[in-house]
């Protein structure tokens, strides 16, 4: 009745427009996702570019252990230390969230059934929305007595307390990514090897890890990538202080962390000011690069 | 493998008894008597939801991980009743399963039928070796495949593919090799040269032959079930089943095509 078939191939109806309109909206969206990442790109990039040009000595700024940015006479602006500080509190955030989130990702998706599985998913999804100046807040005041107890050191914000905690903080999204990932293998490999005669773990290890690494991959490095870019945990948790780690109970300082604490302090415009700009561009360098590769594993072009 | 008695050709290897088999109180298959004998091709015939693959299933325990699936009355199989084994795992790697869709598992050609004898314990690359070329020989599919044997066995072609399961199966030393509907996404020519390589394996091993296609019982099979609706209707010789002796009207019937 309200669809007479009509041979006036030419008249563009009510639900012609409508789907020219969504496609315009979805467009603008899009459009803007990327207009904004490109924006906030050349922002950074504009406020740090002076430093770069001029103050920067390339070789000292990623090779010097000194950060010294307000010292009156000779300002010294290494990052080598900063880098060491993130890449071990990461490092050990690795070694705790990889075999939690795997783990945890392998009850769910391969052990787990019905209200049990939507009871640990939404459980998950609900730790990993913990925000993150919470989690600092448990490594200071928790974790940090309880390594002095443990360990008997003076300190315990150190590489150990923020690599813990930053491991706790990544395991969640991990795990739920990784839980993707397996369940993206399909059920009839998993019959068909357990037809052969393969135990529980000969099918998890066998054939449904090797179907899975793409995804599982891109879970350790979205892992990564969230330890690179995580600020206000590691700055409560490290301890905070310009430092290469020689023990995991050495205080360190983060580059995110870095920022964060001074960047309020600054005058606009500064060499400290636009070498913590800097310090931002080589984070979204760093961030950026690890995202893409996950992405990329993640949607398998490994076969190349 | 079976070289026990030379006159084991009667024996049965597999009985079953008062065979029931439900999902969540939900009745699939009940009041199944029958026995299958060593080195025969059984076959089962029937339309959809009969409980043909319920009853593989039983067969080889699959219904620990089918939820809900329940299975009473006694199935004995090389004079185990699987109900009370041990070790299932030693039960499904003595029994060869071939899917209605083929599965390869993505993984190389080489590993798909490396990984039940890797699983067993096989770790000699010589060992290996020999037996991937003898399973897929015996699949007719090693002359197809022995240049890429390092490829992806998910990319073979349906027909392939499904060569592939069978030369997987093989790889097991199988004592029976179930086929759950094998044809279904196999084209005409190589359906045909599964059934001659089916018409070998009898000499090795006993063949439960699941298949949608009437006729392909009436090829191969020495025996031949109707199940219908939940029921096994009758249990016959597969040469005058289609030779009009059938016992129950409802198997004519569906043999010549009339419901189904
Ligand atoms: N996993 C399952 N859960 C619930 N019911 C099932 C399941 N598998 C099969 N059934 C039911 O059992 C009956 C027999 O199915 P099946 O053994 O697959 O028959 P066939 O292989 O002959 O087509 C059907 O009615 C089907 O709906
Ligand atoms: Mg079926």
């Amino acid at each position: 009745m309200n669809h007479p078939v009509t041979t006036d191939f030419d008249r563009r109806d009510r639900d012609w427009y409508m789907d020219k309109l969504v496609q315009l909206v979805v467009f603008v969206s899009g459009i803007s996702a990327i207009v904004f990442v490109i924006g906030i790109f050349i922002f950074i990039t504009k406020e740090g570019m002076g430093f770069i040009l001029d103050t920067m000595d390339p070789v000292e700024f990623f090779t010097s252990p000194y950060w010294e940015p307000s010292d009156e006479d000779a300002p010294e602006y290494g990052i080598l230390a900063l880098i060491a500080g993130t890449a071990s509190v990461t490092g050990l955030a690795l070694l705790v969230s990889i075999p939690f989130s795997l783990g945890a990702a392998v009850f769910i998706g391969e052990f787990s059934t019905g209200k049990t599985r939507e009871f640990l998913k939404i459980l998950i999804e609900l730790l990993a929305a913990i925000p993150s100046v919470v989690w600092g807040f448990i490594g200071l005041t928790i974790m940090n007595p309880l390594i002095i107890d443990i360990f008997d050191v003076p300190v315990g914000l150190s590489v150990l307390n923020a690599g813990i905690i930053l491991g706790l903080m990544t395991a969640p999204i991990m795990t739920s990514i990784a839980e993707d990932a397996l369940k993206a293998v399909p059920d009839r490999y998993r019959e068909a090897a357990e037809a052969m005669g393969a135990t529980r773990w000969q099918v998890i290890f066998k054939v449904v890890f090797p179907a899975a690494k793409n995804g599982l991959l891109g879970a350790v490095l979205l892992g990564v990538g969230r330890g690179f870019g995580e600020t206000m945990a590691v700055l409560l948790a490290t301890g905070h202080s310009v430092n290469i780690p020689h023990s995991i109970f050495d205080p360190v300082r983060a580059l995110t962390a870095t920022i964060a604490a001074e960047l309020g302090e600054t005058a606009v415009g500064s060499d400290h000011y636009q070498a913590l700009f800097t310090i931002g561009i080589f984070l979204f360098a760093i961030t950026f690069i690890i995202n893409l590769t996950a992405d990329l594993v993640v949607r398998g072009v490994r076969n190349g | 493998m079976v070289e026990e008695a030379p006159v084991a050709a009667a024996a049965p290897i597999l009985s079953v008894k008062d065979l029931e088999i439900s999902y969540g109180g939900q009745k699939a298959l009940s009041g199944v008597n029958l026995e299958i004998l060593e080195n025969e091709i059984f076959g089962i015939i029937g339309p959809a939801n009969a409980g043909k693959t319920s009853f593989l299933k039983a067969i080889n325990r699959m219904d620990i991980f089918t939820p809900g699936m329940q299975v009473r009355g006694d199935i004995t199989f090389a004079g185990h009743n699987v109900k009370h084994l041990k070790n299932v795992y030693a039960l499904r790697s003595a029994i060869g399963v071939v899917f209605p869709l083929p599965v390869g598992l993505p993984m190389t050609i080489y590993d798909n039928v490396a990984l039940a004898p890797r699983l067993r314990g096989v770790k000699s690359k010589v060992d290996l070796d020999i037996i991937v070329e003898h399973c897929l020989a015996r699949a007719a599919l090693w002359d197809e495949v022995k240049d890429r044997l390092n490829s992806l066995g998910s990319l073979l072609s349906g027909g392939q593919q499904q060569r592939l399961t069978i030369a997987r199966a093989l790889s097991q030393e199988p004592i029976l090799l179930m086929l759950d509907e094998f044809s279904i996404a196999v084209d005409p020519v190589t359906t045909m040269r599964i059934e001659d390589v089916l018409k070998e394996l009898k000499q090795e091993m006993t063949i439960i032959l699941v298949t949608n296609l009437v006729q392909q019982a009436n090829r191969l099979a020495d025996r031949t079930a109707f199940f219908l609706e939940g029921s096994c209707v009758e249990i016959n010789d597969t040469q005058s089943l289609f030779c009009g002796g059938a016992t129950d009207q409802r198997t004519t019937d569906y043999i010549e095509g009339r419901f189904g």
